[in-house]
């Protein structure tokens, strides 16, 4: 090849990618470079007093404060129920519209329609479902359930209702995109494993085990850690539904963080909460990753 | 055994439909309630009367028009959302075909950035990148809430998977006949590769469309903030009245909701792309 053909070609490679790597550059990798070079100095927007080199200040600060540390514990608890919750109902509704069944279609539609729903719209119409009193939605129906034993609450007011009822909330909006996700899984495996398996006389059951759990490995491990990340950048909900109260009982690390730099003006602090929470990110993604890789050695 | 069937997949209708029920309670409770008189909204929520129609009127749809800026919160929705699909579909398309069927150096070292940059939410970079647009002086504009999000690592990810899978042939006869790199990509590429640019343009709608934390952070006027930050100001806008909430929740997801009935297909199998990776 002429040297110049070889020059265009490298040239033309170069303009293809350069808008997309300056918007990263811009957008994505100085604000990294930035929330970690910020974390250590006492930038503080509109103060007078220049920005100086602190340390690790900010981290002792943040992590002897209240409200940060019941974020970290409300995003762990978050995790804790809509992880395991999400995941199962996912599975098994995939599962069950994976079945060779008239209309399963329409049971797809409608349980991936939520997907659509954006957040913010979500959580205010949950916030009429959570009404107090026994008039309320969720009352009402628990009251019907229970045959009349269960005393009415006002769920977003009491701290020990108000997690597990943002939890229901994110569950109904989240569990059709993990569901869809599982079912592109299921319908990935390849017939003949359960041909062979139906030769050798594997039941159903012994079919589920053997050969679909095993199969859906992967795409469950996928599913678990989006899910669990998901749950670590919980903001939307709080910040309508409950704004981080009562008492702290639904602050998150990103609710503080942003309270930090937005209403306060505290830069600084936002961003040492803000790699807290990376931190956290990058070490379920590297889990994910050995998880993977782990399984493909074993192969 | 034919009947040991017939009653195996009653079942499994029988407990879909239990389960459908309860995930129609909230959409139809939107839907019933904005249709009725404010104070019966509240009133009706615990009971079936909740959600039948009664005294149906389009009252609360007027309300919505007569209190917000409806108009103005859908109109910045649909302009930001689709200028960032736009302009994401270009730029992100064009760096995956480098990445995945270019010869360049340092094209494997910039491989291993965008990938490292896909682990990066948003919420990780929100708060210096606040702090970059205002150093900028690009809060409360258009621009803030569009330019950051075209060029994103994941998009970039998928169009590179997608690209290496298509036979080299495609572009060895272009080259043949002497077609030019960019020739090549819009003449012969793009229409080959229809399914991911409909899953990558998707993706990108469903994530922007429902944005929330990034224009709660960087805008505080009412002219250029999109419906999310709408609905949350109207919720916590005096009288509360749940009938013209629930008229403004039914205009805000009636279009999406249209749309992705329409294209169920391309929407299902636009997010099963992202797990393949996994």
């Amino acid at each position: 090849m002429p040297r110049d053909l070889k020059r265009q070609d490298c040239l033309n490679a170069w303009f293809f990618m350069l808008p997309a790597l300056l918007g990263l550059l811009f957008f994505v990798l100085l604000p990294f470079v930035l929330a970690v070079g910020l974390s250590f100095t006492n930038l503080r927007m509109g103060s007078p007093l220049p920005t100086e080199f602190v340390g690790i200040t900010q981290y002792q600060r943040i992590l002897t404060d209240t409200a940060f540390l019941h974020g970290l514990l409300n995003n762990t608890i978050f995790a804790l129920i809509v992880v395991p919750v999400q995941t199962i109902l996912a599975l098994l509704l995939a599962l069950l519209i994976n079945q060779p069944l008239r209309g399963m279609v329409v049971f797809r539609t409608l349980f991936f329609m939520p997907v659509v729903f954006p957040l913010s719209l979500v959580a205010v119409v949950w916030v009429l479902l959570y009404a107090p009193g026994p008039q309320g939605t969720l009352n009402s129906l628990l009251e019907f359930i229970t045959a009349g034993a269960w005393q009415p609450r006002d769920f977003l007011h009491d701290g020990a209702w108000a997690l597990p009822a943002i939890s229901l909330t994110s569950i109904w909006q989240g569990v059709g995109f993990q569901m869809v996700i599982l079912l592109a899984a299921l319908q990935s495996i390849p017939e003949e494993l359960y041909d062979a398996a139906k030769v050798d006389g594997a039941n159903k059951r012994q079919q589920l085990v053997f050969i679909t759990l095993p199969q859906l490995r992967n795409a469950l491990i996928f599913v678990v850690l989006v899910t669990t990340i998901l749950a670590f950048r919980l903001f939307d909900q709080v910040q309508i539904m409950t704004q981080g109260g009562p008492r702290n009982s639904t602050t998150t690390v990103i609710y503080e963080a942003v309270r930090a730099a937005f209403a306060s003006q505290q830069v600084a602090r936002g961003a040492a909460m803000t790699v807290v929470f990376f931190t956290i990110v990058l070490l379920l993604t590297l889990l994910q990753r050995f998880l993977i890789k782990h399984e493909k050695a074993i192969e | 055994m034919r009947n040991r069937k017939l009653i195996a997949s009653l079942f499994v209708y029988g407990f879909l439909a239990v389960i459908v029920l309860g995930f129609l309670i909230p959409i139809g409770m939107m839907v019933a309630g904005s249709l009725k008189p404010d104070e019966r909204v509240l009133l009706e929520a615990g009971t079936l009367r909740g959600y039948l129609p009664a005294e149906m009127n389009l009252q609360n749809y007027r309300d919505v028009f007569a209190r917000v800026p409806f108009m103005r919160y859908l109109f910045n929705s649909v302009f930001i959302t689709s200028a960032i699909v736009v302009f994401g579909l270009l730029v992100n398309s064009l760096a995956g075909y480098a990445l995945a069927r270019m010869q360049w150096p340092g094209r494997d070292r910039i491989l291993l950035v965008v990938i490292a940059l896909m682990i990066i939410p948003l919420e990780a970079i929100a708060v210096p990148l606040f702090y970059e647009v205002t150093l900028l002086g690009w809060r409360n504009t258009y621009l803030v809430q569009i330019v950051p999000f075209i060029a994103n690592a994941f998009s970039i990810y998928l169009f590179y998977t997608f690209f290496l899978g298509l036979p080299r042939e495609l572009e060895e006869a272009a080259k043949i006949d002497g077609a030019g790199a960019w020739r090549i990509f819009f003449t012969i590429i793009v229409p080959n590769a229809k399914a991911v640019f409909a899953a990558v343009a998707i993706l990108t709608f469903l994530i922007q469309w429902g944005s929330f934390l990034w224009p709660l952070m960087v805008t505080n006027n009412e002219d250029v903030r999109p419906l999310p930050l709408g609905i949350a100001s109207f919720y916590s806008l005096p009288p509360l009245q749940w009938g013209d909430i629930f008229a403004f929740g039914v205009m805000m997801v009636a279009p999406v909701l249209l749309v992705f009935l329409v294209f169920q297909r391309w929407f299902v199998k636009g997010v099963a792309t992202t797990g393949v990776k996994g």
